[in-house]
């Protein structure tokens, strides 16, 4: 057999050409890209491919602008909402502005992950993924990445909505959106992480939506969305406060609503501690899962 | 998580690789090396363990038993360098439908530490006139030449090709030989499963026959089965119309003497060089029914 010959022969065909032989163990004389270089390009294949994916922009990215458009609408001639005798009162449409921010964050962490990666497992992207030099630590920047810059571009439209097509007035003062900024970067990769974490749990994409929507659904009805949180019953508000939504919609609630809405919390107080304490454990909840639960592939499976 | 790399062995070393699933095994005891440099196709009916041997190479899935080498490292413990080495061409084609051609292969390209130019590979895949395309717009076959343009961006030592021409139109498949010819020329090992043996005879150095998990016959295409198994066939038909046969290393002096018995043209005469398809089929039949189900059951 002369294939090692053929090989010599071309490499030193290729070497006078000036081109670099690839075949016989020659080690690489470039290094392999680092894994946040690669996580930062990701993050733009991510958000590109986001965008270019009509379930994705619609379900995750513009329904939450949607549902305050209803909300807004439909309760517009239900007058204001006052939290006592006395107290400042507000409209329907910026009482749920702060819930339409906290589900907006959590569709395009949970869901959108959720979907997304279990659908990428059973249509071979991961497998595939799995066979490149990729590294999970540059995948998952890029999926984190694409959830901030989903998340925010969202986040901006829903302000930008509310303030000019419903007349939401906005906060002014600087500490109201230094809250809103933590709440926010918090809660949106508490969503992200716990979105990889429950990627694992689909065993294919047909079930993906059917596992992942309930649980995002039920968590907006009983967090305080969709339905006035101070109007549901103790033991609701109860299991609400076990999930990371809950949570979310108050820290938004404490920086936009007024201070006299305070009242109307569980505990009568914004507690933001607990905001900040509930979503940093659920954080590491989702970091540990996800941590411990992802493959490239089901291996054996 | 790299052991490190032994540059002297072959490029793919097995030794008693065995895979087991449950009651079955789907490898059962393979002894196999793979030089460096060169093309060996492996070959077998649905459900022989091709597709399981091969991902057993990738890393994808971890052996019952055995040793395995590629490129020097147990695939089992192969980290992010060595998987920059290799080239992986899967046997079902994903659907990554939303980014053009050029893009996915752009992206892709971030991955290796020496990249091939995405648009030689894009005009070496023959997608030119597709290079904006999304890739959901492309037919089944267009797709797979992705899959491959996915397979050698990375410029690698060693590319696995699982039945990559499966749904190819016959000029697709010759251009693509073109390819894997151009690749062979530089240097590349590669690893081969397709279930054309025109295309094993095309392409390979060497071939192997997988049967019911077991490698039943290795060596180069032209001498696969023995030479027994080349041996040419005589048939015809005789006075009383009964059909003869006659395996012989002299068909033509076999004849001359039908002529002269029969005092004229034998009816019904052929004289057959088994063809690789022949051989193969021939190796087939004698393992008989090899857990034919065995790779199904799995996948």
């Amino acid at each position: 057999m002369s294939t090692v010959d053929t090989a010599t022969a071309a490499n030193a065909r290729r070497a006078r050409r000036g081109i670099r032989p690839t075949g016989t163990g020659t080690p690489p004389a470039a290094a392999r890209p680092g894994r946040i270089a690669v996580g930062a390009s990701r993050i733009g294949y991510e958000v590109r491919s986001y965008f270019r994916s009509p379930d994705a922009v619609f379900f995750t990215f513009l329904f939450p602008v949607i549902m305050l458009g209803i909300f807004t609408a439909a309760f517009s001639a239900s007058g204001e909402i006052q939290p006592g005798p006395n107290a400042e009162s507000i409209s329907v449409g910026a009482y749920y502005l702060p819930g339409m921010l906290a589900a907006g964050m959590l569709l395009s962490g949970v869901q959108n992950l959720a979907i997304d990666i279990a659908t990428e497992r059973s249509n071979g992207t991961l497998k595939r993924l799995g066979g490149t030099p990729l590294s999970p630590v540059s995948y998952f920047i890029g999926k984190i990445g694409q959830v901030f810059v989903t998340g925010v571009l969202q986040a901006a439209l829903l302000l930008l909505v509310a303030s000019t097509l419903y007349g939401i007035a906005l906060p002014t003062e600087p500490e109201a959106w230094m809250t809103f900024a933590w709440v926010f970067v918090l809660g949106v990769a508490t969503s992200a992480l716990l979105g990889i974490a429950l990627s694992a749990l689909p065993r294919s994409s047909r079930s993906a939506t059917a596992v992942v929507i309930p649980i995002v659904l039920v968590l907006q009805f009983i967090s305080g969305v969709y339905l006035q949180f101070n109007e549901l019953p103790e033991w609701m508000q109860n299991i609400a406060s076990l999930f990371p939504l809950k949570w979310m919609a108050q820290g938004m609630r404490a920086a936009f609503l007024p201070d006299d809405f305070a009242v109307l919390e569980q505990y009568e107080a914004w507690d933001l501690g607990w905001v900040a304490v509930a979503l940093l454990t659920w954080l590491v909840v989702g970091l540990v899962i996800s941590r411990l639960t992802f493959r490239w592939i089901r291996r054996d499976a | 998580m790299d052991t490190t790399p032994n540059r002297e062995a072959p490029a793919v070393r097995m030794r008693g690789l065995r895979k087991q699933y449950g009651a079955v095994a789907a490898v059962d005891g393979i002894d196999l090396d793979i030089s460096h440099g060169e093309t060996f196709a492996l070959l077998g009916p649905n459900g022989a363990g091709k597709s399981t041997t091969i991902e057993i190479l990738e890393g994808y899935r971890l052996r019952t038993a055995g040793e395995v080498t590629v490129l020097g490292v147990d695939p089992a413990h192969g980290g992010l360098d060595w998987k920059s080495r290799l080239g992986i061409v899967l046997q079902s084609e994903t659907e990554s439908g939303v980014m053009t051609v050029r893009e996915q292969l752009l992206h892709f390209a971030h991955f290796y530490p020496d990249p091939r130019d995405v648009d030689e590979v894009i005009a070496a895949i023959g997608l030119e006139h597709k290079a904006r395309t999304r890739i959901s717009k492309l037919s089944g076959g267009q797709r797979r030449r992705v899959d491959v343009a996915l397979g050698i961006i990375g410029r690698p030592e060693l590319l696995f090709l699982d039945e990559p021409t499966t749904g190819f139109d016959p000029e697709a498949r010759r251009e693509f030989w073109q390819l894997i010819r151009s690749l062979k020329d530089e240097g590349t090992t590669i690893l081969l499963t397709t279930h054309y043996l025109d295309e094993a005879a095309q392409l390979g150095d060497r071939a192997g026959i997988i049967l019911g998990g077991r490698l039943v016959d290795v060596g180069p295409v032209d001498r696969l089965g023995g030479a027994e198994a080349r041996v040419p066939i005589v048939r015809w038909r005789d006075r009383a119309g009964t059909a003869r046969e006659v395996r012989t290393e002299q068909p033509a002096e076999l004849v001359a003497s039908l002529v002269r018995d029969l005092d004229g043209e034998p009816a019904g005469l052929e004289v057959i060089r088994p063809s690789l398809e022949d051989i193969y089929l021939d190796l087939v039949r004698a393992a008989g029914a090899a857990a034919p189900d065995a790779e199904e059951a799995v996948a």
